[in-house]
Order: C-alpha cells, then sequence, then structure tokens
C-alpha cells in the first residue's frame, strides 16, 4: 500500500467537495479497493471513506420500490429486505462471505461494476435506478462494460431503487477459486414483462438476455428457454472455463432461477 | 487399558491451548531490537538476461540502509541440491548453479533479483520500486516435451533442458515390453499431475541475527528441519560452521513439504545481518509465496498395464515427463525418482515394471516434494489405470484389484523395495463394510430421482514412508543420512524433556510423544515435554517429512528412553539393595521382583541428582541419554478408499456424497491426532482432485498466482469422513511398530475422486475414459459434450 490522505466526511456534500481533489477516490466497504491498494496497483493521493455518512444507509420499501442506501452493507440488504424483495435479499446475503457482506455496499459494489460481481445483475435486471449525488441513471444506461459505468468523476452512488417484482431469484455459479460469479442470472418477473441480465459471462460485463426476456414474457417456465441458444462470441474464456461453457452456462442457471421464482 | 496420556489414547492435543487462543510464537513474531526489513525485488518475466542494475535512485529513498544484487554474491555458494539421481545411462544429473539471487539471468517469475534492507518493510519496497533492471526478455521455456527437445536453454552452461533420462529398472526393461508384446490385454492412459501450490497456513519467514562479538550467526525461520538448514546454508552456501551457527524453527503454520527446503531467503537474511551488523527481516506475503514457495507435483505421464485374460496383471510400463523448474529444490531429483518409481508396484503383485522419468528444467517455480512426494503421483498412476482397464475389461474394479492383491509378507517387488507387512484383503473388507458398497445401487437410484449422476470410486494405496534407511538412500543418491535423534533429559525431580530432531508443524508431536515416553515408564505424560526446533539445544536431527516422525524420530525417543530405564534400573537396584536383573518398573515404580520392596521413578531421579546413596564407584550420575535411530527398511503403510459423488449433469459440478478410507498404519499412539492427519490429507486430495491447480501462460505468466484463481479446497467442498484405522499390521523393524499416517489422505484420495467421477459418468452412457485434475465444473461439463 501506498501512502494517502484519509478523510471520513459526515455528510454527501463534504464527500463531494473532498473527492474534487487531485487524484482523490472513493471508498465504499473497501472489499475490492482494500485488495487493490495492498497490491500496490493503484495510487490514489487521497481515500475518502462514504463510511461515515449515515444518510447513505437505510433499507425501505415503498409503493412497490426498494431502496437501499448506497452506503449500505450487503448483510443489512440481507436481514432488512428479506420479506419485501426476497430474491434481492438472497443475493446480498450470498455474497462473498461474512466480511465481505458486513463491509461491502451495493454502491460500492455498483460503482467498480465488477463483470463477475452479483449486484450489477440485481440492478439491471430490477430496472433500478441509480441515484447519485447530483442525478438519477437508470440501469440500462448505468453500466458500460468491464469497470466501466456512467459515473462521473467523483460521482457519488447515494441510493439503488430497485423496482419490486412479482417474482425474481438470482442463481449464481460459483467460480471454484473466487466464489465470485462464473456465471450469475437474475430473472425478474414484472407485470409488463421480464427482465434477465447475466454477470460473470460476459467479456462487456452485465447484460440482458433480450431472447430470453421476449420468451419468458410470453411464458415464465424454464421450458420457454428451450429453444434458445446463447451467442458465445462475447463470452470470457478463462481457466475456469470456456466461452461456449459460460454460454451453456447462462442458459442453465437461467432456467434455474426461472424455476426457483416460481 | 492404557491411561489417558499413554500409548492408545486419544489424548487431546496440549498445544493446541496455545494455537486456538493465538498464543502460537511463530517466527513473524520474532522481532529483534534494531531489526531491518528485506524486500526481494522479482523478475516478473519467466526468462530474461539482466543487462544491468542501477539501484543509485533506489539507495538514495528514505530508510534505504542497503541494497544487495547477485554481485554481492558472486563467489558465494549457490543453493545445494541434496539428492543425486543417475541416469539410466549410469551418468549424474545435470545440476545447474542456483544462485541466492540471480547472476545474469532470470529463470522463472519471482527469481530474485535484488533486495532493498530498509528501516522498514514499506521504505524497502518503495525503494525496490525504484531499481531500474535492464533486462532483455528471452523466450520461456514452457513445455516439457518440446523443451528436451532442444531450443531454448534454461540453462546455457549446463548444455540441456533435460536433467536426467531414469530407467528403473534398467535391467528389467526388455522383459518388460516382451510381456506387453504377448500381452492378451493391455490398458493404456495418458494423465497430468498437476502442479500445485503447497499454501500452508503461514507463509514462509526469516529473520538473520549476527553477533559481532562472538562471530555468531543466528537464523529464525519456518522450516521443518533446522539442522537440515544449518547443515547446507552453513557447509554448501555461506560457509559458516555449525558452533557458530543456530538455526531456530518455532511454530511453524504447517509445511506440507514446501519448508523442507533451504531457501535464498534464509541464505540472504543471515548474510545480510552480518553485512550491516543489524538483524534482517523478511515475511512472505501471500503472493511471493505463489512465486517462491517450491511447488509440487507437476508430472505429465504415459502407463500401460498388460493383462492375462482372468485380469492378472502381466507388467507395467511407465514414461513420465517430471517438471523440476527453474533450478533444483533441495530434494527435487528424489521426489519422481526414488519416492516414485519404488511405489509403481503399489498394493499388487506385477511381477515386471519398468519406470522411465525425464526430469526437465523450464521457466517455473522450482519443483519439489509436497505431501506425499511421488508418491501420489505413483498411485494416481497405477490406481487410474487399474480402474480403466476394469472398465474395458468387465471386471468389477474391486475385484481387479482383488484379485491381484500381495497377500504374503514380506514381499519385494521389482522396484526394489521390500514390504514387510501389510494386509490389503483386510483393508478392502473393512473398506465395503463402512463404505456400504452393497448399498451403493440404491444410492445411485436416489440420485436419478434428483436428476444427478452418481459414481463410486475405489483407490487402493502404498506409500513408503518412515523415511529413510540411511544406508540405503546413500546408494541412491542421497547427499544426508535420515536418521533421526532424541536426548531424554530426566530432570531431578522425575520431570522429562526430551529433546528431538524432529519439527512439529501441526502434527501433535508435543502430545504423542510424551506419550510414548509416559507408557514406557508408567509416568503422567504431564511430566514431559517435548523441545524441538533449535539447533542450540536439540541433537542433530533430520526433521519432519515423509510420515517418518513416529516411525524414526519416535523410535528414537524409545532408544533414548530404553537407556534411561535401564540406568534407572541400576539406580533403583543399588537403593534397594537388590541385583539389578529382579528390579521391575510397573506404573513409574521400580520394585524387587517377588517383594513389597519399591521405590518411585522420583526416588531414582533424584538419587541420580543427589548421589549420596550411590554406586558412583561404577554408575555416573545424572540421567540422561541420547540415542540414534536409523530405520532398516521403510514403512509401508496402505489403505483402501472409496468415494461417492454426484455429478450434475447440466454444469458438470461435482460434489462429494460420501468418503471413507481405510488404513492400515500398524500400531497407533492416538487415534484422535492420526483421524487429524488422515482428515486434513484427504481435505487436500479433494482440493488436488476437484480444485486446486497452477497455471503458466505460454510465456511464463503465473496465472493462478492468488486465491482468486487458485482454489483451495474449504470446508463445504468436503464431506463427513469415514475414517478407520483398525486394520493393524505393525511394523516388523522399528521398536512402536508404527508406520506413518501424515501423507496416506493425500495419496489416497486423488485416485479414489476421479475414480467415482468417471465411474459416474460412464454409467450415465458418457464414454469418458479420462479427464485430468482438476475435475473443475467446466473440465467434467466440456468431457460429457463429446
Amino acid at each position: 500500500m501506498y501512502a494517502f490522505e484519509f478523510e471520513r466526511p459526515k455528510t454527501v456534500e463534504d464527500a463531494v467537495a473532498a473527492l474534487k481533489s487531485d487524484e482523490a477516490q472513493a471508498l465504499g466497504g473497501g472489499q475490492t479497493l482494500i485488495p487493490t491498494l495492498k497490491s500496490r496497483l493503484a495510487a490514489p493521493a487521497k481515500l475518502v471513506s462514504l463510511q461515515g455518512i449515515d444518510t447513505m444507509k437505510f433499507v425501505k420499501a415503498e409503493g412497490g420500490v426498494l431502496s437501499v442506501g448506497g452506503g449500505t452493507p450487503h448483510a443489512v440488504v440481507a436481514a432488512e429486505a428479506a420479506k419485501s424483495y426476497p430474491g434481492l435479499a438472497a443475493l446480498a446475503g450470498n455474497i462473498g462471505d461474512p466480511s465481505v457482506r458486513n463491509k461491502g455496499t451495493v454502491g460500492g459494489s455498483l460503482a467498480n461494476n465488477d463483470p463477475s460481481a452479483c449486484y450489477p445483475s440485481a440492478a439491471l435486471a430490477s430496472g433500478a435506478t441509480i441515484v447519485t449525488d447530483h442525478r438519477e441513471i437508470a440501469a440500462d444506461d448505468f453500466f458500460d462494460g468491464l469497470f466501466t459505468t456512467a459515473l462521473e468523476e467523483g460521482e457519488i452512488i447515494t441510493e439503488v431503487r430497485f423496482p419490486i417484482p412479482e417474482a425474481a431469484n438470482y442463481q449464481k455459479f460459483e467460480q471454484p477459486a473466487s466464489r465470485f460469479a462464473l456465471v450469475g442470472v437474475f430473472v425478474a418477473k414484472f407485470s409488463d414483462g421480464v427482465r434477465v441480465a447475466v454477470t460473470g459471462a460476459s467479456g462487456d460485463g452485465v447484460f440482458r438476455w433480450t431472447e430470453a426476456e421476449e420468451a419468458l414474457s410470453k411464458s415464465f417456465t424454464p421450458e420457454a428457454l428451450k429453444e434458445l441458444t446463447v451467442d458465445d462470441s462475447d463470452m470470457i474464456e478463462d481457466l475456469h472455463g470456456s466461452a461456449a461453457y459460460r454460454a451453456h452456462l447462462v442458459k442453465v442457471m437461467t432456467g434455474r432461477a426461472v424455476a426457483a421464482a416460481g | 487399558m492404557p491411561k489417558d496420556g499413554q500409548i492408545g489414547p486419544a489424548t487431546k492435543r496440549r498445544e493446541d491451548v496455545r494455537f486456538l487462543t493465538g498464543k502460537g510464537r511463530y517466527t513473524d513474531d520474532i522481532n529483534l531490537r534494531g531489526q531491518a526489513h528485506a524486500y526481494f525485488l522479482r523478475s516478473q518475466v519467466a526468462h530474461g538476461k539482466i543487462n544491468g542494475i542501477d539501484t543509485a535512485a533506489a539507495a538514495a529513498m528514505p530508510g534505504v540502509i542497503r541494497i544487495f544484487t547477485g554481485k554481492d554474491f558472486e563467489g558465494i555458494g549457490g543453493l545445494p541440491c541434496g539428492w543425486q539421481v543417475t541416469d539410466k545411462h549410469g551418468k549424474p544429473m545435470l545440476e545447474p548453479g542456483h544462485p541466492v539471487l540471480a547472476q545474469g539471468k532470470v529463470r522463472h517469475v519471482g527469481d530474485p533479483i535484488a533486495v532493498v534492507v530498509a528501516e522498514t518493510e514499506a521504505q524497502a519496497r518503495d525503494a525496490a520500486e525504484a531499481i531500474e533492471v535492464d533486462l532483455e526478455e528471452l523466450p520461456a521455456v514452457m513445455d516439457m516435451k518440446a523443451a528436451v527437445q532442444g531450443g531454448t536453454l534454461v540453462h546455457d552452461d549446463i548444455g540441456s533442458n533435460l536433467c536426467y533420462d531414469w530407467g528403473f529398472v534398467e535391467e528389467n526393461k526388455a522383459a518388460v515390453d516382451e510381456a506387453f508384446a504377448k500381452a492378451h490385454h493391455v490398458t493404456t492412459l495418458e494423465l497430468v499431475n498437476q502442479r500445485l501450490v503447497a499454501n500452508p497456513m503461514e507463509p514462509r519467514v526469516a529473520v538473520g541475527d549476527y553477533d559481532q562479538t562472538m562471530d555468531h550467526h543466528t537464523l529464525y525461520t519456518t522450516s521443518q528441519n533446522p539442522h537440515v538448514i544449518r547443515l547446507l546454508m552453513g557447509a554448501f552456501v555461506l560457509g559458516i560452521p555449525e558452533h557458530k551457527l543456530r538455526v531456530v524453527a518455532p511454530d511453524v503454520g504447517g509445511g506440507f513439504g514446501s519448508k523442507i527446503f533451504h531457501y535464498a531467503e534464509e541464505a540472504f537474511v543471515t548474510f545480510a545481518a552480518k553485512a550491516i551488523n543489524r538483524p534482517v527481516k523478511w515475511t512472505s506475503s501471500r503472493s511471493e509465496a505463489f512465486m517462491s514457495d517450491a511447488h509440487g507435483r507437476d508430472h505429465v505421464s504415459k502407463i500401460e498395464l498388460a493383462l492375462d485374460a482372468e485380469g492378472h496383471f502381466q507388467a507395467l510400463r511407465t514414461e513420465t515427463y517430471a517438471n523440476m523448474g527453474a533450478y533444483l529444490s533441495t530434494f527435487a531429483p528424489s521426489v519422481p525418482t526414488w519416492l516414485h518409481g519404488t511405489l509403481m508396484a503399489g498394493n499388487y503383485k506385477t511381477p515386471l515394471i519398468y519406470v522411465n522419468v525425464k526430469a526437465v528444467f523450464t521457466n517455473t517455480v522450482p519443483v519439489d516434494a509436497y505431501r506425499g512426494a511421488g508418491r501420489p503421483e505413483a498411485t494416481y498412476q497405477l490406481e487410474r489405470v487399474v480402474d480403466k482397464a476394469a472398465r474395458e475389461m468387465g471386471i468389477d474394479p474391486i475385484e481387479l484389484r482383488r484379485k491381484n492383491f500381495v497377500t504374503e509378507f514380506p514381499y519385494a517387488t521389482p522396484v526394489a523395495v521390500e514390504y514387510d507387512t501389510g494386509d490389503y484383503v483386510a483393508t478392502m473388507d473393512k473398506l465395503e463394510e463402512m463404505a456400504d458398497i452393497k448399498g451403493f445401487p440404491a444410492r445411485l437410484e436416489a440420485s436419478k430421482k434428483k436428476g444427478k449422476l452418481r459414481g463410486l470410486g475405489i483407490n487402493c494405496y502404498i506409500e513408503a514412508c518412515g523415511i529413510a534407511p540411511s544406508h540405503l538412500v546413500g546408494q541412491l543418491g542421497a547427499r544426508a543420512g535420515l536418521y533421526e535423534s532424541a536426548t531424554v533429559r530426566v530432570n531431578a525431580t522425575g520431570s522429562i524433556s526430551v529433546m528431538t530432531g524432529s519439527h512439529s508443524h501441526g502434527q501433535g508431536h508435543e502430545t504423542a510423544f510424551p506419550q510414548v515416553v509416559a507408557d514406557m515408564i508408567g509416568i503422567d505424560a504431564s511430566q514431559i515435554e517435548i523441545v524441538h526446533g533449535d539447533t542450540a539445544n536439540t541433537p542433530m536431527g533430520m526433521g519432519t517429512y515423509g510420515s517418518r516422525s513416529l516411525a524414526v524420530g519416535g523410535s528414537a525417543i524409545v532408544r533414548a528412553t530404553n537407556k534411561i530405564i535401564s540406568k534407572a534400573k541400576k539406580i533403583a537396584a543399588h537403593l534397594l539393595e537388590a541385583s539389578e536383573g529382579d528390579i521391575e518398573l510397573k506404573d513409574g515404580k521400580f520394585s524387587v521382583a517377588g517383594t513389597d520392596k519399591s521405590v518411585d521413578w522420583a526416588g531414582v531421579t533424584l538419587a541420580a541428582y543427589v548421589p549420596h546413596n550411590y554406586p558412583l564407584e561404577s554408575l555416573e550420575p545424572g540421567l540422561e541419554e541420547t540415542a540414534f535411530y536409523d530405520p532398516a527398511n521403510f514403512t509401508y503403510p496402505s489403505g483402501a478408499y472409496a468415494c461417492e459423488v454426484e455429478v450434475d449433469p447440466e454444469t458438470g459440478k461435482v460434489t462429494i456424497e460420501s468418503f471413507a478410507a481405510a488404513d492400515d498404519f500398524g500400531n497407533i499412539v492416538n487415534p484422535m491426532i492420526v483421524d487429524g492427519q488422515v482428515h486434513g490429507g484427504i481435505g487436500q486430495g479433494i482440493g488436488q482432485a476437484l480444485l486446486e491447480n497452477t497455471v503458466y501462460d505460454e510465456n511464463g505468466q503465473l496465472l493462478s498466482a492468488s486465491y482468486m484463481d487458485y482454489a483451495m479446497p474449504r470446508a463445504n467442498d468436503v464431506p463427513f469422513y469415514k475414517v478407520d484405522h483398525s486394520c493393524q499390521t505393525p511394523c516388523t523393524h522399528n521398536p512402536l511398530g508404527v508406520k506413518g499416517c501424515g501423507e496416506a489422505g493425500a495419496i489416497g484420495t486423488p485416485p479414489a475422486v476421479v475414480n467415482a467421477v468417471l465411474d459416474a459418468l460412464n454409467r450415465a452412457g458418457h464414454d469418458v475414459a479420462h479427464i485430468d485434475m482438476p475435475m473443475s465444473p467446466a473440465r467434467v461439463w466440456a468431457a460429457m459434450q463429446k
């Protein structure tokens, strides 16, 4: 780890101001950033911790929308969203290990946009709105490829609003070493249609499997996927699985998510 | 019934109190006054020529005390290799130099180029980043079969990448070939025993200290064998005589073989402490461990088994490419040869065996012994080919094994070893009962109903432990003796300190060894302490590896304790005014046979040190004895394992549903410790079978260089094991009748798991002959698509 300055503001406004300084970097739960710093793969001049901002830690369900503060740890979402949005709560409760779940935050996960992270699939499948310190971004416009998002320099995710579907489920097939998603599929069934978002598989990060959405909107059953195939040309190929394997798993996990969502 | 603390009961491990409460004292807990910190600048390329190293900018950085490069080690010995293998033409192996710091060339990612010693570790690391290395990258030698054909050389000065081409037994080759030509059936299998990283919980640490006033060095290090390190480093690297060099290996958090070897970092901190006249400490990060700890396995093999029409094994032939990595690690040459070829007979009376091993240099981290060392590689090949033969010939795999079991002992194999005892039929009987083999069809049906493919895998193993008879290994090329030592120091009040050359880094010596002594004398085990891990206060011993500590180290303790008892009886005879021959020792009391006259243990020990009433004219006072024990033969633990798996046909994911291990370890001192050793070994075996893999790309970059990509087995990857060691055929040639249990699980498990997965696939109609480990979901799925 290289030396850096450290600030822990108590308000979003102070955090935004702090992040305006040169090479400042926001720190959420630090579950990716701290190991990155330890490996000396990043050298921010200043870390601005968002953990002191109490207004960014909440879970509330109102009017068919689950709102989660950007600084809310996964474990809190797992516990507090269990009744209102069980599909999302189950996803949050199965990220990493207890240490990760009690430190890592939804805002941090979405801002980092790791191609194997769980949360981006939930945000995209739910059609969530990502609320920042100065605007609202639709999930469909937010994810922009590996580790890249629509966020501007110094912009902070203060809240994520998940429309609550009629039924939803997340199926994660774990990469054996990291236990990140080798392929993770979040299926959300709304009254006006089904959304399917896939993480872990694509070299472009989280994506919507639109053919499956169409088929499942007509018939929300695993059988509806039977004739579909997943194009493997953009899939990740690494020592844990070929592109063809990942493409295959997308279909299998989608089917399982549909079956589990009922 | 033996009492708790004597031989037999599951006495709780006394060392666990400190380990489980965070009170262990590990090398990294040692911080000396004035200590400086070393940071190793390591090669990021697999192969390159160093044209120059500019340390000027780095040297001017804050806190930097001194920067060392290969130049500082010119004329200083390299790291020695402790075993010389002779090839099939009678020529010695090629033995390249292994410098402490790179001399003109780097040969693997992680090869140390320079070391910064600074006031803090962070300062050392900052400065290391400012060192400019003019490095000309060379093509990386990665593929073993291509490497021996010529092309780029890892070591220009030895003229070849082929370390040795070993034939065993070369004289048998013609007869083996002839048997194959005439065989009714030949089963052939090509397989890879993948490269593993040992990953002990505690990474390596070394602290060097130098006392200028006494010209005396101390090295604190994470070692399985401090005396071996003292000998290798003192005599062959730095030229320091034993009395000027103390090596201490305090609590060590696991080794699995990787802490046997003498490493550059140990020599460096010892050297640097004198050079700057301050203590120097180095602590490995986990990332550094991946590219600097010796790796294990990495064999590419072809094995052929010739059978007659009834399934009797006629002959066995193997060809193995064994990766040595970039340099010869301490015992690397012995692993694919004498620890591998000699085990190829397994539990079977195959009359003709020929083993060929080509050891190859590549631009990778050196490979050496890892839990089992050569024996897992032998067992894996043999038990996989036996299973394949069973499938090809339509014979039940248990029946085929039983048909070929060695049943009469001693048994001289065609590969130079003689099994003293064993009962392979009994362990298989026990296994069939424990694993409820008869109930498998019902479980198969239950799995089918869940949509899962179920398979049953069987494996037998034999290992050569209790390493090793010095006269024999000397003939085989070992440059060290492999005896063990013990000093039993009885104190005046009867308490005992046992100084052992064995080293405990998880094996429970502090509990098990006192059980042996307590049993022999009949006193409470709490009166006995074990001292180990410090060359200053233990007799020269060879350390702990190869499941040798109880069989060899324990035997030395028995021998020393027998000397103690013999002398104590003389003292007791004097005190009781009886003849020595009439003195009996029972439950810690010496009595005169047939009388009620007696003296207790403490009475005798006090007399030894307060010799007022003592036969001084014929007996020295004091009660302390040292013994060395050199085994007459290896020990041969054996066993039969059964694994049941379920395979998800949609994803290829394998789950282990049950695992049963019936082992014959001879006599057992502490069954709980044995259970723990077997559990750990099975866990590591499952890790190899399903999860672990060390992957380099074609340029020699280590792709699996962290836990993000190197999959270690975790609690939910393994089932609750059924283990049994009630089948006991005691070793015939050591006083305890023990065989060793540390490696069994790691040896016996991988083939059982792989056989089970292949059984599941084949039962489901997939014609899959083999899948290389790790049997990851992706690999199993791919195999099912064919």
